[in-house]
C-alpha cells in the first residue's frame, strides 16, 4: 500500500530559502564558536570511537546467519534467499543432517553458505524472505578485506556475525 | 457425419455449451476447455478412486418432470434448463451426459475446495523449506489458489514416521501424505509389484510398505513423479537443488531404442535429474529408474576434455587443429581399402550422415556400429540398447548393423585394414576389440566421451560430446523421428560428432559450410528417402512417425487395452 506523504506548502519568503540559509549559517557558527572556545567536541576519532550503539534496532547492516538459544543453526538451507536475492550474493550448498546428529529431525542443513560482500547491496530481502528466522542483517556496516576471496563470507564468519538469537519461534522442537 | 454428431454429448461448463465425445470424464471435458479442476488423487493414466475429494463440482441435469406434468422446454440454443443438484459430484470419475451442467466457478464449489484444502491441510508439517517437492507441489499450489492462509486447527498435529526407507532408491515421508494413493495405484497397475498400501484408519493412515518387500522395481522413481506432494521423494535428488533454479530441457532417453521422452533439469551447466515427459506413443507418462539414473557419469573426472595426441608412450595435449591435421597426415598415403570405420548407433542422424560423407569422402573399405542386444524387460526397455539403430539403417545405410565388425578384426589381424577410425565408441569394452589387435594399426583415432582403454591405445584421442550436449535427431525403436536437444556445455574442447566429422572431411580435403545439426537436417531431408520433405521444426517436442518397423512398445500396448476397457482415460 502506497504512503501518501503531504508535502507542506510553502510561503512566498519561504520560497527563497534565504531566511532556511541564514538560520542554518547561524547553527554553524553556534558550532564553530563553540568548538573554537572548547566548550564542546562535535568530531568523532572514527574509527576509535564510533557511534554503533546509536545504529537504530532496524539497521541494515552486513546480513548473517543466527544460531537459537539450543544451540541450532536455524538455516536449513531452503535457498529462498538465494533465489530471492537482487544481486545474486549469496550461494549455498544443502546437505542432509546425519541420523546420528542431535537435530537429524531437521533433514537439512546449509553444507556451504556463501555471501559475497562484494555483491551484496543490504537490501534486506534475505531476511523478509527467510521462512526459518535464519538470517538477519545486523549492524556491522564496515566490512573490509583486502582480496576478493577475503570479502566472501563463509558460513564460519556467518555465524560469527549472526551469533546467538533470542525469541525465534522453535517450530523444529518437540512438537515435531 | 450424423454417426459422429450422435458420439458427441452437449454440455454446459460455467454458462457456455460445449460438445464432447461420448464417456469423456467431466474433469477431462473441463480441461479440453481450458477449465481447471484441481485434483490431486486423479490421474489419467491410472484407475480413479475419487478419494481425495478435491475436484468436487456442482452438477446440474435437465429436471425429470412428475407424471402429467410437461417435459422441459428447449431454448432457442436446443437445450434444456438445466436443475442444479445442491450435493456436489467429483469431476474425476464421473462421465458426461447429455445436456449436463458443471460449475467450477460457483460459491459451492469454491467452499467445496477449501474444506477440502483446510482439512488435507490441518496435519500437514511446516515442511515447506526442507522439502524437495516445495515449488512443484499440488498442495502448495491449491493453497495458494483455495487455502485460508492460517490454521484454525488449535490441537497437537498427527504424528507419523518421517525419513522412512521404502526401497533403495526412495524416502517416504508419511505427515506429508495426503493418501491420493496414486503411488499405490501406480505400483498395482503399472509396474504389477503391489507393495504399498495403507494401514490404519481416519487421521492416523499411513502409507506403508508391505512387511519384509521393499519398493525396489525399475520403475519405482515414477511414484516421485505422480506424488502431489512430497512424501515420496528420491534419493538421488534429495536436498540436490531446488526445483526453481533448474532449467528444463526438453529431450530424450538414449538408453535403448524406446527413446523415452524425457526433461533434463539443470543449473549452472550441471544435470541434477531426468524425469518422464508424457508422450503417449513412446512411453506414456513414465521411465525406468535405471535409465533415469543413469546421468551422473556426464560429469565424471573420467570425461575426455582436450584432444590428445600421442607421442612415444604416452599422450600429449593437443590442439584441435593439431589433432585434425595429424589424422588427416596419417590417413593421406592410405587406399580405401585400408581404412575402416566404426560409427556407433548412439550417434544422431545428423552424425550419422556426416559419418556416411566421411566414409565416402576417404573410400573406406568398412563401416560398421557396434550392436548391444539386451532383453525387453516387457514394460518400457528395448531389447535393443542402441537409441539409433533404426538411424542407422536409414541414414549411414547398413542393412545389418554389426556384422562387418569380425571382418574389420580379421582385417586388422591380417594387416589389411591399416587406419581405424572409431567414432562414440568404446571398442575395448563394449565390442570385444582386444587392445593387442587393436595396436597392430598403424593408425587408430578414437572419439568419446570418457577416457577407456581404448583411448589408451589410440594415436589420436578426440573429446567428443555425450547425449545431453548435443542437438540432432534419432530414430526409436517403432520408427518415431524424435529430436534430441542440448542441455548443457560439454566440457573443456568436447565438440559434438558432427563437428569432429565435418573437421576431418575438411582436412582430408573436403570443403562443406555446414555449422549447425538443423544444416545437416536440411541436407538429410534432401538425401534420404525416408526424411524426404521433413523440416526441423515439423519433428516438435513428441516427434513424428518416420518408418514402419512392426516393433510395439508392450507397456503402451497394455495401456491401449485399459482405455479401451474403460479403465483409464490415457
Amino acid at each position: 500500500m502506497a504512503i501518501v506523504v503531504k508535502r507542506p506548502k510553502l510561503k512566498w519568503w519561504e520560497h527563497l530559502y534565504l531566511p532556511a540559509l541564514a538560520q542554518g549559517m547561524r547553527v554553524t557558527l553556534g558550532h564553530f564558536i563553540k568548538t573554537l572556545s572548547g566548550k564542546k567536541k562535535v568530531t568523532m576519532q572514527y574509527p576509535e570511537e564510533k557511534w554503533d550503539d546509536q545504529l537504530p534496532e532496524h539497521y541494515r547492516g552486513a546480513p548473517a546467519l543466527v544460531t537459537d538459544v539450543q544451540g541450532r543453526e536455524r538455516c536449513v538451507a531452503c535457498q529462498l534467499c538465494e533465489f530471492i536475492c537482487p544481486p545474486r550474493a549469496i550461494t549455498i550448498k544443502p546437505e542432509e543432517i546425519p541420523s546420528d546428529d542431535k537435530w537429524s529431525k531437521v533433514e537439512k542443513r546449509p553444507k556451504a553458505f556463501e555471501i559475497d560482500m562484494i555483491r551484496c547491496i543490504y537490501c534486506g530481502l534475505c531476511e523478509e524472505v527467510c521462512p526459518e528466522q535464519a538470517i538477519y542483517l545486523r549492524k556491522d556496516y564496515s566490512i573490509t578485506g583486502t582480496s576478493r576471496a577475503e570479502m566472501v563470507h563463509d558460513k564460519e564468519r556467518l555465524y560469527e556475525i549472526g551469533g546467538v538469537r533470542e525469541g525465534l519461534v522453535n517450530k523444529w522442537n518437540e512438537l515435531k | 457425419m450424423s454417426e459422429e454428431k450422435n458420439d458427441l454429448i452437449d454440455v454446459q461448463i460455467n454458462g457456455e455449451w460445449h460438445s464432447f465425445p461420448k464417456g469423456t470424464r467431466m474433469i477431462e471435458a473441463c480441461r479440453q476447455v481450458g477449465v481447471e479442476v484441481p485434483h490431486y488423487c486423479y490421474h489419467p493414466k491410472l484407475t480413479s478412486p475419487g478419494n481425495c475429494r478435491m475436484c468436487l463440482v456442482e452438477m446440474g441435469m435437465p429436471p425429470r418432470p412428475r407424471p402429467g406434468d410437461d417435459p422441459p422446454e428447449p431454448d432457442e440454443t436446443g437445450h434444456l434448463p438445466i436443475s442444479w443438484i445442491p450435493r456436489p459430484a467429483i469431476a474425476c470419475a464421473n462421465t458426461i451426459a447429455p445436456n449436463m451442467g458443471i460449475r467450477t466457478e460457483s460459491e459451492m464449489t469454491e467452499e467445496c475446495r477449501e474444506g477440502v484444502m483446510e482439512l488435507l491441510l490441518a496435519n500437514h508439517p511446516l515442511d515447506c523449506p526442507i522439502c524437495d517437492q516445495a515449488g512443484e507441489c499440488s498442495l502448495q499450489e491449491f493453497s495458494v489458489e483455495h487455502g485460508k492462509g492460517e490454521s484454525r486447527f488449535r490441537e497437537q498435529k498427527v504424528k507419523k514416521p518421517k525419513n522412512v526407507d521404502v526401497g533403495p532408491r526412495i524416502r517416504l515421508d508419511d505427515e506429508r501424505c495426503i493418501m491420493c494413493s496414486r503411488c499405490i495405484r501406480f505400483t498395482d497397475e503399472i509396474a504389477d509389484d503391489p507393495v504399498l498400501g495403507f494401514t490404519d484408519r481416519g487421521s492416523h493412515t499411513v502409507l506403508t510398505v508391505y512387511p519384509g518387500r521393499e519398493l525396489a522395481n525399475n520403475y519405482s522413481l515414477n511414484t516421485v513423479d505422480i506424488c502431489p506432494v512430497g512424501a515420496l521423494t528420491s534419493n538421488d535428488f534429495r536436498f540436490q537443488m531446488r526445483v526453481w533454479f533448474m532449467k528444463e530441457t526438453k529431450t530424450i532417453d538414449v538408453n535403448c531404442a524406446t527413446g523415452a521422452n524425457i526433461t533434463v533439469f539443470a543449473r549452472e551447466n550441471k544435470i541434477y535429474r531426468i524425469t518422464p515427459r508424457q508422450n503417449n506413443d513412446v512411453n506414456s507418462d513414465w521411465m525406468p529408474d535405471s535409465h533415469r539414473l543413469n546421468f551422473h557419469w556426464i560429469e565424471s573426472d573420467a570425461r575426455l576434455t582436450d584432444p590428445l595426441v600421442r607421442d612415444g608412450d604416452k599422450h600429449r595435449l593437443a590442439t584441435w587443429q593439431e589433432a585434425i591435421a595429424t589424422t588427416a597426415d596419417k590417413l593421406a598415403g592410405l587406399d580405401g581399402s585400408e581404412i575402416a570405420v566404426i560409427a556407433s548407433a548412439r550417434m544422431t542422424n545428423e552424425e550419422l550422415l556426416m559419418t556416411s560423407r566421411l566414409v565416402k569422402h576417404l573410400g573406406a573399405g568398412h563401416v560398421d556400429v557396434v550392436p548391444r542386444e539386451g532383453e525387453n524387460d516387457g514394460y518400457l526397455i528395448a531389447a535393443d540398447r542402441n537409441p539409433n539403430t533404426n538411424g542407422v539403417m536409414l541414414v549411414l545405410g547398413l542393412e545389418n548393423p554389426g556384422s562387418q565388425l569380425e571382418a574389420i578384426k580379421d582385417g586388422i589381424a591380417q594387416g589389411r585394414i591399416k587406419a581405424l577410425l572409431c567414432l562414440q565408441e568404446n571398442l575395448v569394452e563394449d565390442a570385444g576389440f582386444g587392445s593387442e589387435l587393436l595396436s597392430k594399426l598403424d593408425f587408430f583415432l578414437t572419439s568419446y566421451p570418457l577416457a577407456n582403454p581404448t583411448a589408451d591405445i589410440a594415436d589420436v584421442v578426440l573429446p567428443g560430446a555425450c547425449w545431453a550436449e548435443k542437438t540432432g535427431t534419432m530414430v526409436n525403436v517403432t520408427g518415431r523421428l524424435q529430436r534430441l536437444n542440448k542441455a548443457v556445455d560439454g566440457p573443456g574442447q568436447t565438440l559434438e560428432a558432427w563437428e569432429i566429422i565435418r573437421d576431418l572431411i575438411q582436412a582430408t580435403g573436403g570443403g562443406n559450410g555446414i555449422y549447425s545439426a538443423t544444416d545437416i537436417f536440411k541436407q538429410l531431408a534432401a538425401e534420404v528417402p525416408e526424411f524426404a520433405d521433413l523440416s526441423w521444426g515439423q519433428i516438435g517436442d513428441l516427434g513424428i512417425p518416420l518408418i514402419e518397423t512392426g516393433e510395439t512398445i508392450p507397456l503402451l500396448e497394455r495401456e491401449k487395452e485399459r482405455i479401451e476397457k474403460g479403465l483409464i482415460v490415457g
